[in-house]
């Protein structure tokens, strides 16, 4: 099992070098990266099962003991996640071929080889037990990133691709002297033993440390204030990228966030949290209902579901936070599914701008099906996963006794609701404004598209598997349910984590 | 911890952080250098003491400085020459799209801001100038 971690970040780390050596030659570079996620999907899953039967597999590379190496450990949160982010870029990358074959296709010979970059990055963040480790896995993953955003070289992608980057490396940088500042006033950077020595800090080096980690990851989360760079930036890339980004990277920012805080034991810090998550909540929508383009409503939504993560971390209890975790596991593909349909909208039309789209579902009937989907999940309409886990959160909220982040949470969920519909309005329902004809039917793409039939049924295919992981998360709530609870139990205690990284010996 | 070690990051952080608030790409990508070396220096100085070198065989242990944050240090400066080659070669690019490396204004700030003027306009319009609107 030990080995199965270590692969989960070399494996694709290695496999995304022979894409790039491959890049040109098509097929055998698919083969590659096709190859490669299917079986860091297949494995991720595995260790899944593993961990939730038998606990805890703590890697200590090269042997060294947690005060010195690097440690990787397969937690329960962590291989929550870590299974369902290894699928969604697997359908991902299934998409991005499909798509190649239109104008707004991305570039195959940079999507492949980055994605796996950004696939290793993603499962070295996830898995990572040090501070340091987890910063070199940010920069891999957002190196990843920048070029994934920025490889066309448009004018505004760059523009603002040179924000994105500017805002992440400043991000960065303050992590690096979050990692002095915590190496100088506890002598480790291993998150177990931090779990042990923070608590034991002064009041104010422990608020100054924990406020200091909160900029930091809230930076990379887009958490209110500190969110802007992120509606401006995302959707200037290739849809295609937009949705791995949409669906992974503020919510790998989350991940850590929780991680870090409970580990720390960092409770008191919850107010400040709560105030955040509520702004996040009500300012993203608000900003998403002023929107006239798909991919920027889509955008608007992330900032206000990092909200309700933060909500359940700044409760502070078992169920808050395993609200939080069930909210991610169903935020990365219902986010990813959403942004997919607008690139499908995108290949067909060429834009996503509401005022020039318009009659899609006479044209595609199951289109449409699969935007309102997932788009009702995102709202929280039963019986979809967003049900579930937003009636996670507010049952904890009420629990604590949080009225006003429920009451927040709740108008910040009717307003989610509002803005789905102005899409549909837009996209789905009225006449088509380009040609006026909606009788023509998707079979191959209509007049004016330069879609294939084969690429359409490969978008279509991805898009759809996706959304019946949203939908088999609602199906099996129960156990995920019970797994993030148990994730939950782990972090707050905080024992379980250290027993398990710091006694065991064997590395074998 | 040096008092001097502990000067010199502040003014590092100062200066990079003044370079990277410009509008020049060249200057931001000078600033993240400098803010860079802050870090590592901070991280450096996070490792206690100076010592000799620390080599296990060589030197006493209680005499040698700490070898784990300059390892550290050695990634994030490696890291950092990647990151800042990234830059320049954003910066590049955008010269050629548009001829110099200011950062250009955001698209949404360029449209309110005609908005606004549209709107000042309007009402200067509709209680100076009517007849000159009527005209056109």
């Amino acid at each position: 099992m030990t080995s199965i971690v270590a692969l989960l970040v070399l494996l694709p780390l290695t496999a995304s070098m022979a894409a790039l050596g491959v890049r040109n030659q098509g097929p055998l570079r698919d083969i590659v990266s096709i190859g490669t996620l299917t079986t860091a999907s297949a494995l991720s899953v595995i260790l899944l099962a593993h961990v939730e039967a038998n606990g805890s597999v703590v890697v200590r590379l090269g042997g060294w003991a947690p005060e010195l190496g690097i440690v990787l450990v397969a937690d329960m949160f962590a291989v929550l996640v870590l299974a369902v982010a290894m699928l969604t870029i697997l359908l991902v990358e299934v998409f991005a071929i499909g798509q190649r074959g239109t104008a707004s296709g991305a570039d195959p010979s940079v999507v492949g080889p980055m994605l796996l970059v950004l696939t290793a990055g993603v499962a070295l963040s996830i898995l990572t037990g040090d501070l340091f480790t987890l910063f070199v896995a940010f920069e891999l993953m957002l190196v990843a990133s920048y070029v994934l955003l920025t490889h066309q070289g448009k004018a505004g992608q760059i523009r603002s691709g040179m924000t994105y980057v500017v805002i992440n490396l400043f991000a960065s940088t303050l992590f690096l002297f979050g990692v002095a500042f915590v190496y100088a006033s506890t002598g480790t950077v291993n998150l177990a033993l931090l779990a042990q020595r923070i608590p034991e800090l002064d009041d104010g080096v422990r608020w100054g440390i924990g406020l200091w980690f909160l900029v930091v990851f809230g930076t990379k989360a887009a958490m209110f204030p500190l969110f802007s760079w992120l509606p401006d930036s995302y959707p200037t890339a290739p849809t295609t990228i937009t949705a791995i980004f949409a669906g992974l990277l503020t919510k790998i920012g989350v991940y850590v966030m929780i991680r870090f805080n409970t580990l720390t034991g960092m409770d008191d810090l919850g107010g400040v949290i709560l105030i955040l998550a509520g702004l996040t909540m009500i300012i993203g929508v608000a900003g998403a209902l002023a929107q006239d383009d798909m991919k920027r409503i889509l955008s608007f939504h992330i900032v206000s579901q990092i909200g309700y993560m933060m909500m359940g971390l700044g409760l502070f209890t078992v169920a808050g936070v395993a609200g939080a975790i069930i909210f991610i596991v169903h935020q990365i593909p219902v986010k990813t599914v959403l942004f997919l349909v607008g690139a499908m909208v995108e290949s067909d039309r060429g834009t996503s701008a509401l005022s020039r789209v318009g009659g899609m579902i006479s044209r595609s009937p199951w289109l449409a099906l699969l935007f309102a989907l997932p788009a009702l999940s995102l709202a929280g309409i039963p019986p979809f996963s967003g049900f579930v886990a937003k009636l996670a959160l507010i049952d904890a909220g009420v629990s604590s006794t949080s009225t006003v982040i429920v009451v927040v949470a709740l108008v910040g969920s009717a307003l989610t609701l509002l803005s789905m519909v102005k899409i549909w309005g837009g996209v789905f329902w009225g006449t088509d404004p380009a040609d006026g004809d909606p009788s023509d039917e998707i079979d191959g793409g209509g007049p004016g598209s330069d879609v294939s039939r084969r690429a359409w049924w490969t978008m279509s295919w991805a898009t759809s598997v996706t959304m019946i992981l949203t939908l088999a998360i609602a199906v099996f709530a129960g156990p995920i349910w019970t797994m993030s609870e148990r994730a939950a139990t782990e972090l707050l205690d905080g024992e379980t984590y250290m027993s398990d990284v710091l006694d065991d010996g064997s590395d074998a | 911890m040096s008092i001097t070690l502990i000067l010199v990051v502040g003014c590092l952080t100062a200066v990079g952080v003044y370079l990277a608030t410009s509008r020049v790409l060249s200057r931001i990508v000078l600033g993240f250098a400098v803010l860079g070396h802050a870090a590592v220096l901070a991280l450096l100085t996070a490792g206690g003491p100076a010592g000799r070198a620390p080599l296990a065989d060589r030197n006493p242990v209680d005499e040698t400085s700490n070898p784990l944050p300059q390892a550290l240090s050695l990634t994030a400066i490696v890291i950092a020459f990647g990151l800042t080659l990234f830059l320049l070669a954003l910066a590049r690019r955008q010269q050629q799209l548009s001829g110099d490396d200011v950062v250009e204004d955001d698209l949404e700030d360029r449209r309110v801001a005609q908005r606004d003027q549209a709107a000042d306009r309007t009402v200067h319009g509709a209680s100076d100038e009517a007849p000159g609107e009527v005209q056109r």
